[in-house]
């Protein structure tokens, strides 16, 4: 790597004047933030959050103009390797642990930032007033500051990554898929949502995009109470959020792939797909890291699994008079579900899994049932011999707050853009389980064009190394991919296509490269 | 146990490499002075551009060679001994062999221009011509390319990426005229002038390169005695097998090493594969020596087969081909020449405006589909290949046309105005099939 990047030569590594005035409007907006951030007293409020905001927008899109317009349609990859940013230099890792600092302020620190608890906002969240009060009616939050930017970010650089790649519809319309998404559902509809409390609707903050395991607080007891206590809209809202993961969730991923969530609707993967886009080439593409991402994302999930059955078991009652769904009632249903799944993976599915993913399933499955055995004895309020809210608490903190969001997103520069979505998210885990076995969704290979380039390995935002398959002309059906279809885009020889069709021939273990007549058949 | 000793490690070697591992527990030992570890050249572009790292431009992972058993040795064949089987080398203790490929692939065409080898004057073929290229356009402006092939064009859009201006001399009177037909050369033509900085300088020719006191390359002069001042100077006019090193008395070697069908070379225990072979009798319509990603391949798969006891002849299967010019793709299933042979029929469609252009050749009499070229619209290999294999007549494909196709989704569909344009132009009266699984078009 060093060798590569001591030897740049022409314009190819710096920005051109341009592309330098648009990021530096960007970094002005920010700049405004910062120094809110320090109670440098900006008023009237709604000018300069106004400002602030229509500079990053403004910077995002300058950039872009002297990027790609006026240029010839294509792939736009040229000198990604060269500057410091993109290639894990400098200003990657100042990036990296600028973003990191944010993350670790917005969750442990929002003091910093202006939050001050019982009185009225100071510093960046005050300057957001203005704007949560014209939305929800409301002063605001921590969270509402990061939304509103987070929302930003991603409508801006989707307008970037539409412009980059306006040769192709497919990204055109999935980035407006992902836009819609954030704008809608992420940002408006719970700010309005909140808006409609009062007159014995009392709504939990319910982004209806998102959907449990990600939002693993969804069957909470003061949501769940909350949404109960709202009559009709309450209820559905509930039976919405359990029919996402065991009734839609299933079916879109058997016609479309887990794509349909991750890289079109999910505001995780929203992020990473346009800001997050200039660094898809960083993911490890190496075996050993997949190695890990395997058992790494399914103990999440297994431990989301433990702490959400634990929190619902603590506050459900004993008492079958009152209320059908008792404790052991519910660990019941759990675990015969999970029985199910189980018992049909392994009566049916088995020959799909490699070794080592057959033993976790084992031991997983053998973690969760000793687990709510232990819990169906006794009415404990221990999980392993430790504290029910100190699991549930260890996983909003490890996992919620560390995982997704710290090293998530704040190592972007360092680890590449869906290193959540890659290695810690429990509903791609359950997703890309579902994409593996019960799917219609494959990318093809084009018989034997494959020249073994890599470019499609090298952009593979989730790290597969999808020219492994290419080269052998067989397709590809891996549980995390997520379906962006950057592969297909940035292949020199028209090689992949993602497309649904019939379960008979969608993985072919020993494909057969088209084109020579006496290729050899191996067992 | 048997040794074999494969020299070179490009496609051809490596996939003689692991097709042997695969058939057989045979010690295998690859050779290469360029790299350790097997890279795609196809990807060297890449590279300069920025697009990758040289890491990502290998397709194992440095294990795969322990795991697989495969040992690598990183250095310069000198001269091969076959009454002894012992191969002679740089740096390292003489190797023996019980069997030998050479794989040892092109080198760059220098056809004894003036001045050829000036700095600053450089073919590209190798990483080390890659390495050169990197030095050797370091303050470069203007480069000059010469010969209108696909490492030229490959060479001009690594050039731009670096704002050096780029002119193209090509001897014919279109680009790329001993491949491509009139109009698909001329589309190709129009993409490439759409790219500041890149002129095309048609039926021009090298006269000389002229240098400057330190023997850089400075300007070239035209054969139509044009100066044209430049820093670098691109030789892209096509490789020849890199086979200077192994030329002897007992070697038979005519431009390439003369191979027999099942690409056994004249010394017994010693084959020849890719771009460095050349074939007795030619297979079909290509040529004695196929310098291509995908018969290096073949050639590969094929000698393993040979070596691990079970021969065969290489025996490819129909022509097909990829490549991409700037944004512009292309592939082509079938054999198109540049100029129409006895009896053939063409259909041409296209669009100017969103650069596509489809060439279909067919039988004039029986319209048999013979071949395509295709421009700015993906095809599926799988599908044509079955169409070529089965005769299948040129009205069947655009009938079907649509399930061939292998763009993106949501990517905009032409089959219905190419449908139009083929009645009206053949007076008649298909209409477009059904939409279904395209394996439904396959053999079940």
């Amino acid at each position: 790597m060093t060798a590569i990047n001591q030897s740049i030569s022409g314009d190819t590594a710096s920005l051109n004047t341009q592309q330098k005035i648009g990021a530096g409007i960007g970094a002005t907006g920010l700049i405004i933030l910062l120094l809110a951030s320090f109670n440098v007293g900006f008023q009237p409020l709604w000018l300069w959050l106004t400002i602030s905001l229509a500079a990053i927008a403004g910077g995002i899109l300058w950039y872009t103009r002297a990027t790609y317009v006026g240029h010839p349609e294509g792939i736009k990859n040229d000198g990604v390797y060269f500057r410091s940013l993109t290639s894990k230099g400098l200003y990657g890792y100042l990036a990296g642990v600028g973003l990191t600092g944010f993350y670790i302020i917005l969750y442990f620190y929002p003091e910093y930032i202006g939050l001050v608890e019982g009185s009225s906002n100071e510093g960046i969240i005050q300057l957001f007033d203005p704007l949560s009060k014209s939305l929800n009616g409301n002063p605001a939050s921590q969270w509402f500051v990061y939304g509103t930017l987070y929302t930003l970010a991603i409508l801006f650089f989707g307008i970037k990554f539409i412009i980059k790649y306006r040769h192709s519809r497919y990204h055109i319309i999935r980035t407006a898929s992902v836009m819609f998404f954030q704008l809608a559902f992420a940002f408006l509809i719970p700010e309005f949502m909140a808006r409609l409390n009062g007159d014995g609707l009392n709504l939990p903050y319910y982004d209806l995009k998102n959907i449990w395991p990600l939002n693993y607080y969804n069957f909470d007891q003061y949501r769940v109470d909350k949404m109960i206590n709202s009559g009709t809209i309450g209820m559905a809202l509930l039976i919405f959020g359990i029919a996402s993961i065991f009734i839609i969730t299933p079916i879109l991923t058997y016609f479309y792939g887990k794509r349909w969530y991750c890289s079109w609707v999910c505001g995780c993967g929203g992020l990473a797909e346009t800001a997050g886009d200039s660094f898809r080439q960083l993911s490890d593409k190496s075996t050993r890291a997949w190695k890990i991402e395997r058992w790494l994302i399914h103990s999440v999930v297994v431990f989301v699994t433990i702490s959400t059955v634990a929190v619902v078991h603590s506050y459900l009652g004993t008492d079958t008079s009152k209320y059908w769904l008792t404790k052991s009632a519910f660990l019941w249903i759990v675990g015969g579900i999970l029985t199910l799944i189980f018992a049909w993976v392994m009566l049916f599915k088995r020959h799909k899994f490699q070794k080592d993913a057959l033993y976790g399933a084992v031991g997983f499955f053998v973690v969760i049932i000793a687990f709510m055995g232990i819990h169906g004895l006794s009415d404990t309020e221990h999980i392993f011999l430790v504290e029910k809210q100190t699991v549930r608490g260890g996983y909003g903190f490890l996992i919620g707050s560390i995982f997704s969001g710290v090293i998530g997103t704040g190592f972007y520069p360092i680890l590449g853009n869906r290193v959540w979505c890659r290695f810690g998210c429990p509903m791609a885990a359950i997703l890309g389980f579902q994409q593996k076995l019960l799917s219609r969704f494959r990318i093809t290979t084009n018989g034997g064009q494959c020249i073994s380039c890599g470019n499609c390995s090298t952009y593979c935002e989730m790290g597969i190394d999808v020219r492994a398959y290419a080269q052998k002309g067989q397709n590809i059906v891996r549980s995390s991919c997520v379906g962006c279809g950057v592969c297909s885009s940035v292949c020199p020889r028209g090689v992949l296509k993602l497309e649904n069709g019939p379960s008979e021939g969608r993985v072919d273990d020993n494909p057969i490269i088209i084109g020579h007549d006496n290729q050899p058949r191996l067992q | 146990m048997e040794h074999v000793v494969i020299i070179g490690n490009g496609i051809s070697g490596v996939t003689a490499a692991r097709y042997i591992r695969k058939m057989s527990d045979k010690r295998i030992t690859i050779i290469s002075a360029e790299s350790k570890y097997f890279f795609s050249r196809t990807a060297l572009m890449y590279i300069y551009m920025g697009h990758m790292s040289f890491e990502d431009t290998q397709p194992y992972e440095a294990h795969f060679w322990d795991k697989n058993n495969i040992d690598l040795v990183q250095d310069y064949v000198q001269k091969v001994n076959y009454d002894d089987k012992t191969l002679h080398l740089a740096e390292t203790t003489p190797i023996h062999y019980d069997k030998l490929i050479l794989a040892v692939g092109s080198k760059p065409n220098k056809f004894g221009w003036k001045g050829q080898d000036y700095h600053g004057v450089q073919g590209l073929y190798s990483k080390k011509d890659l390495d050169l290229m990197e030095r050797n356009t370091r303050n470069a402006q203007e480069a000059i390319i010469v010969g209108g092939g696909l490492i030229g064009v490959e060479m001009a859009e690594m050039l731009l990426t670096r704002n050096i201006n780029v002119t193209f001399l090509i001897r014919e009177d279109r680009f790329w005229g001993g491949v491509l037909p009139l109009e698909d050369s001329l589309m190709v033509k129009r993409h490439l002038e759409k790219h500041n900085g890149l002129t095309l300088r048609l039926e021009e020719e090298l006269e000389e390169i002229v240098a400057d006191e330190e023997k850089r390359a400075k300007a070239v002069i035209t054969k139509k005695g044009e100066r044209i001042p430049c820093q670098f100077v691109g030789l892209t006019a096509g490789v020849s097998p890199n086979v200077d090193f192994l030329k002897g008395d007992q070697l038979e070697i005519e431009r390439g090493i003369l191979v027999n069908p099942d690409l056994s070379a004249n010394i017994p225990d010693v084959y020849a594969i890719g771009d460095c072979a050349q074939f007795k009798q030619p297979n079909g319509q290509r040529k004695p020596i196929e310098q291509v990603w995908y018969t290096g391949r073949m050639m590969g798969e094929t000698v393993a087969q040979t070596i691990c006891g079970s021969p065969v002849e290489y025996k490819p299967g129909n022509w097909f081909n990829s490549a991409k010019f700037f944004d512009l793709e292309y592939q082509t299933y079938g054999w198109v020449w540049n100029e129409l042979k006895e009896g053939e029929a063409e259909f041409i469609w296209k669009n100017d405006e969103k650069e596509l252009l489809l060439h279909f050749i067919f039988d004039k009499e029986s319209h048999e589909f013979k071949a395509i070229n295709t421009f700015g619209i993906r095809m599926r290999h799988e599908v044509f290949d079955h169409w070529l294999n089965t005769n299948a007549s040129i009205e069947e494909v655009i009938r079907n046309l649509k399930m061939a196709n292998f763009d993106p989704e949501f990517y905009k569909h032409f089959e219905k105005e190419i449908i139009e344009a083929f009645n009206k132009q053949f007076d008649q009266n298909i209409k477009l099939a059904k939409n279904k699984w395209w394996k439904s078009l396959l053999p079940q």
